[in-house]
């Protein structure tokens, strides 16, 4: 079985498509962000692993009643609570709810929320339930982890950005993390948008399409050095025209079965994973798209823009490289 | 021309004895359930997955530098009083800044004399140096001691709530210092089932004290009530004994105690082991704080001949008799093993907490919650390796057995190497095996779409084999080592989840190497040698 054999598809005439594509996603997430930012002061919702709050998740005997609870919060004076049901695969029946606390801004009452609306709960709702889970973050932990993750965001950039200038060359590298940066623009965009919370995992879940983008960024490059050394002659164009082609077999396969992969994550996986496997069912899609819509192409332009000032358009060929 | 595969087929063999024997140990059986059993003695699962709490603790360590320099102030106006200089205060003039103290008013005549006892007595840790006036001095605790004492401040505060854990019974609990903030303890407790038990780690610190006896030791609490006439006065109370006697033989006994305790947890500075010169007995020795000092010797000089009980935890741990007043250094003595008296002087340090704690982030998950996740986690991975390893039958036939074989192999490999190693698994991590899943498939699908191009081409079997790996393998190697970069990356900086994901993953790929180019090699090598002339690899 084979498919995409003898493949012959001109992708570079194509790139004014693919930039209007990019644009209109990432300034729709922008834009969505920019909202946020108005309404929150923070361009996407944050996880109570970064804003700082309280949640209890609890499961009740028999099946709650949102009403009763949010009566139970007001009784014992529990203020700005949010209650939400959680619906788990296999147990529809939403037993389990969610009560939620604001940020707080002094630490010593740290732990007061939970115990409130535990309190609360015992004192006066008439039914049995056992704590689940149960996240208390404070503003500093919040903030030490926000900066911890753009940080390692950052380093992860810089550290492929150095190994691709050191295998490559430097303008692959740029175009590489470039692209990644697309990538992680749009995912974030598309967490904007959808109004979901950005959380420790989903950041893991982000580094991790980081790679994957790099990664079939790379498949594809890796062929245009080859190419490029073997075939002088041939325009730059027309040889990432004909690696991307090349690959494209691969290109599809891969992110297919990973998208397979991915997606009996996001179904099988439960709740708590549920953000992480939305982030890398998005960034999947977007990272593939993005090797061959954004990286190449960039190639060819910076090629393009090198021979209008004039200047020796041999770049890049691919450094002397023994197999 | 065949090749003698069988030394690599040997390696093979070997990685895959020791993974296994990586992943199971020495199983008691061969049961579904010892296996079971045996795995999870030796891969950890995190406390997302297996339940328990999880703790980020500030340790206030301005407290304990406040309380070393208010130690300094009061040893500095009796050192200056001993050496006759006259001054008009000592005092710390910045409550936020503790580490500054002034002293004020000292003759002109004594000001050089004052200068060299300062400097003699108190250089090693103080900055010693002229104040706004000529007849005063300042003195500034040295960075290096003040990080000193803040560094020992977390080394206490964790070995007290080590104690206060094991009082738990909480298996496998991981205390240390948090790397992300200055003085943070990090605190796991897996499997612990109510949240409420988390409450008494860091609630309660004044757990060690030292009370009067008003009488004892009775043999159980009828005894004892019948001592006190009935009912037990309000200001008194009752407490059992439990400990090793001489002889070696455990008692249980009752004592009747002052409600009032005379030294309290806060109150020991320092305590250690050592052993007494007259009577060769091991004893330890502590030191309190000035303020119980004073008080100590108030109480100890008006009650010589009667007894004293140290109580932890609620409970008498040993009874003393007052020999001779004592101020803020005394000892405890008694027929003490070297252990004991190791342990009962780590409890007199640790019993108080050095200074207090505060709740900076709290998890917790129920045991339940955790095996659901269990349960979601491993069908999503099974349910995805499944439908890879069915396309790539479908897709590449007969190759598609090898790339099946390199995925088990890689997730042997990488299960094997947690177990070797007691890495942790979390949720976040059995995701990171899912994704090795991908890149696994990736690099076969990378060969086996090259050596399709080679055949194409017109090469022959081997020809094209081995063209495929050659160029394929560059391709695996610059994805694999751009995608452990930065899985590495996320390792030294993240922690938590993002560290359990990393981990599966910069094993996984390692694994993939191995697995997706060598092993499928062989494989292939194997199978090219069975080839016959003209016949074709199943691609």
């Amino acid at each position: 079985m084979e498919f995409f054999r003898g493949v012959n598809v001109d992708w570079l005439r194509l790139k004014w498509y693919f930039l209007a594509f990019s644009l209109i996603f990432s300034v729709a997430g922008i834009i969505s962000m920019g909202m946020h930012w108005q309404r929150i002061g923070s361009p996407v919702l944050l996880g109570v692993d970064f804003k700082g709050g309280t949640q209890v998740q609890a499961q009740f005997t028999r099946t709650p009643n949102i009403n009763s609870i949010r009566r139970a919060m007001d009784a014992a004076g529990v203020k700005d609570a949010t209650i939400q049901t959680i619906k788990a695969v296999d147990d529809p029946s939403g037993n389990e709810v969610l009560i939620s606390l604001p940020e707080q801004h002094d630490e010593s009452s740290l732990d007061q929320g939970r115990k409130q609306i535990i309190d609360a709960l015992q004192a006066n709702y008439a039914n049995p339930f056992i704590v689940q889970n149960v996240q208390v973050v404070g503003p500093t932990v919040g903030k030490q982890l926000e900066k911890q993750a753009l940080l390692a965001t950052l380093y992860s950039m810089l550290g492929m950005l150095v190994y691709l200038w050191f295998r490559f060359q430097l303008i692959y590298g740029v175009a590489a993390v470039v692209a990644c940066f697309h990538d992680t623009l749009i995912t974030v965009g598309a967490f904007a948008l959808t109004n979901q919370e950005i959380s420790l995992t989903v950041i893991a879940a982000i580094l991790t399409l980081v790679g994957y983008s790099m990664n079939d960024t790379i498949v594809v490059f890796d062929r245009i050095r080859e190419n490029l050394r073997l075939s002088r002659r041939e325009s730059l164009p027309d040889v990432v025209n004909r690696s991307i082609n090349q690959t494209l077999s691969r290109t599809v396969l891969t992110s297919g079965l990973t998208f397979l992969t991915v997606l009996s994550l996001y179904i099988f996986g439960g709740q708590v994973l549920r953000g992480f496997s939305f982030a890398l069912v998005v960034g999947i899609l977007i990272g593939t798209y993005s090797s061959i819509a954004v990286a190449a192409p960039m190639l060819v332009a910076w090629q393009e823009w090198r021979a209008r000032q004039g200047k020796e358009a041999a770049l890049p060929a691919a450094k002397r490289f023994k197999v | 021309m065949k090749k003698n595969l069988n030394s690599k087929i040997a390696l093979i063999v070997a990685v895959l004895a020791i993974c296994v024997y990586g992943i199971f140990g020495v199983p008691s059986g061969l049961t579904g359930k010892d296996l079971g059993e045996a795995m999870t003695k030796r891969i950890h699962l995190g406390l997302d997955l297996r339940g328990g709490a999880h703790l980020i603790l500030q340790v206030k360590v301005l407290e304990a530098v406040n309380a070393e320099t208010d130690n300094t102030v009061a040893l500095l106006r009796e050192n200056l009083k001993t050496a006759n200089l006259s001054f008009s205060q000592v005092y710390k003039p910045d409550p936020a800044k503790p580490t500054l103290i002034k002293i004020e008013g000292t003759a002109p005549a004594n000001v050089s004399d004052a200068r060299s006892l300062l400097e003699s007595k108190y250089g090693n840790e103080y900055d010693v140096a002229s104040g706004d006036t000529d007849s005063s001095f300042t003195l500034v605790m040295k960075p290096m001691i003040e990080t000193a004492l803040e560094k020992k401040t977390d080394q206490q505060a964790i070995e007290a709530i080590r104690d206060r854990v094991d009082a738990l019974g909480v298996s496998e609990p991981q205390i240390q210092e948090y790397g992300l903030g200055d003085n943070q303890i990090l605190v796991d407790l897996p499997g612990v089932e109510n949240e409420s038990q988390i409450e008494s780690i860091i609630q309660g610190t004044n757990r060690l004290e030292i009370h009067a006896v008003v009488g004892g030791p009775y043999k159980d609490e009828q005894e004892a009530l019948a001592s006190v006439g009935g009912s037990v006065p309000a200001d008194q109370e009752l407490k059992s004994f439990s400990g090793v006697v001489e002889g070696g033989s455990s008692v249980e006994s009752v004592y009747v105690l002052q409600r009032a305790s005379v030294v309290a947890g806060n109150d020991f500075r320092s305590a250690d082991p050592s052993v007494n010169s007259n009577t060769g007995q091991r004893e330890v020795q502590f030191t309190l704080t000035n303020e119980a000092g004073d008080k100590f010797y108030d109480y100890t000089s008006k009650n010589v001949g009667r007894s004293m009980a140290v109580v932890m935890n609620d409970r008498v741990r040993e009874v003393a008799t007052i020999q001779s007043a004592i101020r803020d250094r005394g000892e405890i003595t008694g027929s003490f093993s070297a252990d004991e008296v190791a342990a009962l002087s780590k409890l007199l340090r640790t019993g108080a907490l050095p200074a207090s704690l505060q709740q900076m982030e709290k998890r917790f998950v129920g045991a339940s919650l955790g095996a659901d996740s269990i349960r979601q986690g491993v069908t999503a991975a099974i349910v995805g390796v499944m439908v890879v390893m069915v396309f790539m039958l479908i897709y590449y036939r007969g190759s598609g057995i090898n790339a099946d074989v390199a995925l088990i192999l890689n997730l042997v490999i990488l299960l094997g190497f947690m177990g070797a190693f007691s890495a942790t698994l979390t949720l976040p991590g059995i995701a990171g095996v899912i994704l090795t899943i991908g890149m696994g498939v990736d690099s076969n699908v990378l060969i086996f779409e090259r050596i399709r191009e080679e055949v194409r081409a017109g090469k022959a079997p081997s020809a094209a084999v081995d063209q495929g790996f050659a160029h394929a393998w560059v391709t695996i190697v610059d994805t694999h080592v751009t995608t452990i970069v930065s899985a590495a990356i996320l390792f030294l900086f993240g922690t938590g989840p993002v560290k359990g994901f990393a981990t599966t993953l910069t094993v996984g790929l390692l694994a993939n190497l191995f697995t997706a180019v060598f092993v499928s090699r062989v494989i292939f090598d194997a199978h090219l040698n069975k080839l016959g002339q003209g016949q074709k690899v199943s691609i």
